[in-house]
């Protein structure tokens, strides 16, 4: 594979640039393979590359329906943070933090990593009691938290309403100093060229129509291009997860929902940080072309559509211009959807499933651009050994009947609860 | 805006309504054994069709009656709509 460097860069630019490497193959697939992974997402790529890169497991093939990075890893916001209370969530999470501080050296590709903290903004003295509790349990876990006062906020954020009129006023907020953003469409595209250097074949605008089981053993998926073989099959496919688990007579806890996002036309440097607003559902932070990136609930109904209804969004924008009135005099350039596993408790699920050799990762709702290395490192683990990792034990599909519920906010599929 | 037909006011905007989730979801029956597979079934785990789905909606905004609402998770096209009590066929 041909090094990404300012070597590189020079040399190539005697030539305008024209000689370049293709990032990755476009191979038939081929008869037979130890690992397909269903899905050329975010968590599906990074899975791929972990399972060669920690495994030494390269006879991998990614299957895609469109083409890679096409579904939320190119839909999200893409915030990165690990600002959870329970074990399960934080230590994931912090584990992934990890993998992002190092990915763009690891990956040899620029995924523009930037953390520049985020801030929950609390709007009542039980709330900043309940983020005190969580920045105590976030601290015991290795996470950085810092309280903040009306003050501190005042300082960091100054252009939020900081009137003392308001129906929410700002009591202070929780700050995560080292969560961030990156650069999405990065990750899906670093994540598939090392995965291609390795072996592992990308198999784009192939989808899947079937499963070949025989005697609760996965022995390979029938596709649009033909039947595949396989030793071990993982899915990856957030947002169509009901879908496939119908092909296989499996009825799992989550309701698929949209999602929306918005962005403003570009302006000046304002904000530094991701804020989210804390009594409602709304985020927001500046992207570095100068677009305030914004998002917040679901549209609150089953869908596949992958585009939003105008509802929701001017619901998520009232919150917003409440948060900061400044953002009312913005013109909108852009706003899309995106479709979500949404969980019945709001957590993942990493795991094994009934049928021997076939792996399930889904369920990742609002959360799963900040969980793909993490999610693709113990998905490649789940699958490789064939045993869950401690990191992803907690995100077991038989939580649900056994009653361990992960509710990190006891949301889920029922928006309303908030 | 998906314009929904209550059966008990008529045409009225989504904004007036609330949504609650698979309308063929059965509550298993009282005073019977219920295995955990059931409980499962009934509180957690849903089918979420691609295409035509029944679901439940509250008119919360208007008359406060749940109705059933036949409608496409792909297109958000409204086929039909009944009453709580109405059977679907």
């Amino acid at each position: 594979m041909q090094k990404y460097s300012i070597f590189n860069l020079v040399k190539n630019a005697f030539s305008n640039h024209e000689n370049w490497d293709l990032a990755w193959k476009d191979p038939t697939p081929k008869e037979e393979y130890d690992v397909v992974i269903i899905g050329g997402g975010g968590h599906g790529l990074a899975t791929a590359y972990y399972l060669a890169k920690e495994h030494n497991i390269t006879n991998v093939a990614i299957i895609e329906k469109g083409w890679i990075g096409g579904g939320n890893v190119g839909r999200n916001t893409t915030i990165i943070r690990s600002n959870y209370m329970h074990d399960e969530n934080g230590l994931f999470s912090e584990f992934g933090m990890d993998l992002w501080r190092n990915m763009s050296q690891d990956l040899n590709y620029n995924v523009m990593f930037s953390p520049r903290g985020i801030i929950n903004l609390a709007h009542s003295d039980a709330q900043m009691n309940a983020y005190a509790r969580r920045g105590n349990s976030m601290r015991l876990n290795g996470i950085d938290a810092v309280l903040l006062n009306r003050e501190q906020v005042k300082e960091i954020i100054p252009m939020a309403d900081f009137s003392e009129n308001v129906r929410f006023p700002i009591f202070g907020g929780l700050m995560q100093p080292s969560a961030g953003t990156a650069r999405h469409d990065a990750v899906a595209w670093g994540y598939a060229r090392q995965a291609d250097s390795m072996g592992v074949d990308i198999i784009q605008n192939c989808e899947v129509t079937g499963f070949d089981v025989v005697a609760g053993k996965i022995k390979g998926i029938r596709t649009s291009r033909g039947n595949i073989k396989a030793k071990k099959v993982g899915i990856c496919v957030a947002g169509s997860t009901n879908i496939l688990a119908e092909k296989l007579n499996m009825t799992l806890p989550i309701e698929t929902h949209l999602l929306q996002a918005c962005v403003s036309e570009p302006v000046k440097p304002v904000l530094d940080n991701v804020v989210t607003f804390g009594a409602g559902h709304f985020y927001v932070s500046q992207s570095d072309k100068g677009e305030m990136v914004m998002g917040g609930d679901l549209d609150g109904y089953n869908s596949y559509a992958q585009r939003g209804n105008l509802p929701t969004l001017q619901h998520v924008l009232t919150e917003g211009i409440a948060m900061m009135p400044f953002l009312s005099k913005l013109k909108m350039l852009r706003t899309w959807g995106g479709i979500m596993d949404m969980s019945m408790d709001g957590s993942p699920i990493i795991d094994k499933t009934h049928i021997e050799g076939l792996y399930l990762n889904c369920g990742w709702c609002y959360g799963g651009f900040k969980a793909t290395p993490a999610s693709g490192w113990t998905f490649a683990h789940t699958i490789a050994q064939d045993r869950v990792h401690e990191l992803n034990a907690g995100y077991s599909l038989n939580r649900f009947s056994t009653g361990h519920l992960i509710d990190e906010k006891g949301l889920g599929t029922k928006t309303w609860i908030s | 805006m998906l314009y929904i037909n209550c059966p008990h006011c008529g045409m009225r905007s989504q904004n007036e309504f609330s949504y609650g989730g698979d309308a063929s979801v059965k509550r298993p029956k009282l005073n019977k054994e219920v295995s955990d597979q059931e409980w499962d079934d009934f509180v957690y785990n849903r089918k979420s069709l691609r295409g035509k789905h029944l679901e439940l909606w509250q008119h919360i905004s208007g008359c406060r009656q749940w109705i059933k609402v036949e409608r496409d998770t792909a297109t958000h096209e409204i086929f039909r709509t009944f009453k709580a009590d109405e059977e679907v066929a």
